[in-house]
């Protein structure tokens, strides 16, 4: 995210995300809800405490710390490598979504890209909720099998020679790619390196911002 | 089953579209649809395998047209109306007709942070070793069951190799059937991308999937 040249945010004017069905879906989801209340099942503070969660409280920042904290503790990152899960929960981070996950390394000869062919697996405690593109058929169809193209729809082209890891989330295992730190970083503290890890750099699909603001 | 959730390898959907400053939401009802999702699971009448299995058996031509949330939201008065808990006709009529049923649990606000927190590990206490060891040669079997698994289509019949043991997991084909958690041996399995993709595919790729024992036979080919 926030890597120039692919904005799409046009295409959502043309039914991306749901287009002349939005209305039709906004009064049965909100007949279902009023179901759902009346006949005592779901509480609707409960429902508004989930919403909140996912909106202010769990995000990609979340996988950021843990990037950063792997770039500059040593330590820190073997554990991570050897056991992601104990290493996420020590910062703090760990649920639903993230029961048992793997941390992916990426180095100079080796990409990591995460995807779900069969749904929408993704390691909710460190990233959030996933995008639109990552739950769509054109990001699940194509990247087991032209994960170079995917990646030159995000703007990124990977030397011809790398090799290219694709992890298809297709158990409980939750993957985080841990991106190469950026040069020019030397000495920088956790807060500031965080900060260049995207989202999507944690997918795959990207790579962390280097200072100037170019992708690496 | 082979249904439209199995999506690895297939073409013409066009390019990704990736968006700018995405928000969590596109529309309130999609808080709806997620948070919805959530707490009627918490009821405790399905588990995850079986919400899955109420998505990828809706219709094709409906799974690839909608939006990952209109598919939720479809899936869920699927469940809800398979485990009793609300008719079809309140679904139609859009409001409820008659009392709600007793169910094991209702989440309550000051229980979400725990309930999210916690999560559901998947991992159970193995009864035996596992079958493979790191670096063995197996064969995903070439199955075409019309009942949940996750094994896809793409990986069926080919040559891969155990990458790790994963841990001793609930199992998917079992689970979601109400056959109880049958619990296996789940292996990462690395695939070369020419051997799932034939002699014109990225020479650079492999691709791993996580597949349970039953889904795998060991291979007398030399990896």
């Amino acid at each position: 995210m926030n890597q120039p040249g692919h904005s799409h945010s046009d295409d959502r004017a043309h039914g991306e995300h749901g287009g002349s069905e939005l209305s039709d879906m906004t009064l049965r989801v909100k007949a279902l809800e009023t179901i759902l209340v009346e006949k005592g099942y779901v509480d609707p503070a409960a429902l508004d405490a989930i919403v909140e969660t996912y909106e202010t409280k769990i995000g990609p920042r979340n996988g950021a710390r843990v990037v950063a904290r792997a770039w500059i503790d040593a330590d820190f990152r073997a554990r991570l490598v050897a056991d992601a899960t104990a290493a996420i929960a020590e910062l703090g981070f760990g649920g639903r979504g993230g029961e048992h996950m793997v941390a992916l390394e990426n180095t100079p000869a080796c990409h990591n890209m995460v995807v779900c062919t069969l749904c929408s697996c993704y390691p909710w405690p460190v990233l959030g909720l996933p995008p639109v593109w990552y739950k769509s058929a054109p990001y699940r169809s194509r990247a087991v099998i032209d994960p170079r193209g995917v990646l030159r729809d995000f703007g990124v082209v990977l030397p011809q020679e790398t090799e290219i890891r694709v992890w298809d989330s297709t158990a409980e295992v939750r993957y985080l790619v841990v991106p190469m730190r950026p040069a020019g970083t030397e000495g920088w503290s956790e807060d500031r390196l965080a900060a260049l890890v995207t989202r999507d750099a944690m997918i795959g699909t990207g790579l962390p911002q280097v200072p100037g603001g170019v992708p690496a | 089953m082979n249904g439209a959730q199995d999506l690895g390898g297939m073409m013409g959907f066009g390019p990704v579209r990736p968006e700018s400053d995405e928000p969590a939401f596109h529309a309130e009802w999609e808080k709806g649809a997620l948070s919805m999702t959530l707490a009627a699971g918490a009821c405790g009448l399905w588990n995850i395998d079986m919400s899955r299995h109420a998505r990828e058996t809706l219709h094709p031509a409906f799974y690839l047209s909608k939006s990952y949330y209109e598919i939720w939201i479809a899936a869920l008065e699927k469940l809800l109306e398979q485990s009793g808990l609300v008719d079809g006709d309140e679904l139609t009529a859009g409001e409820r007709l008659r009392p709600g049923k007793p169910v094991r649990r209702v989440l309550r606000a000051v229980e979400v942070p725990k309930l999210l927190a916690g999560g559901s590990p998947y991992a159970r206490a193995a009864s035996a070793p596992p079958r493979f060891a790191v670096g063995a040669s197996v064969r995903a079997r070439v199955m075409h069951p019309q009942t949940h698994t996750r094994l896809p289509r793409y990986a069926r019949g080919k040559l891969g190799t155990i990458e790790a043991v994963r841990g001793y997991f609930v199992f998917p084909d079992a689970n979601a059937h109400g056959r109880g958690e049958d619990p296996h041996w789940c292996y990462a399995v690395r695939f070369a991308g020419r051997e799932l993709w034939g002699a014109e595919g990225d020479p650079t790729l492999s691709v791993t999937i996580d597949a349970w024992e039953p889904y795998l036979e060991a291979a007398r080919e030399p990896a």
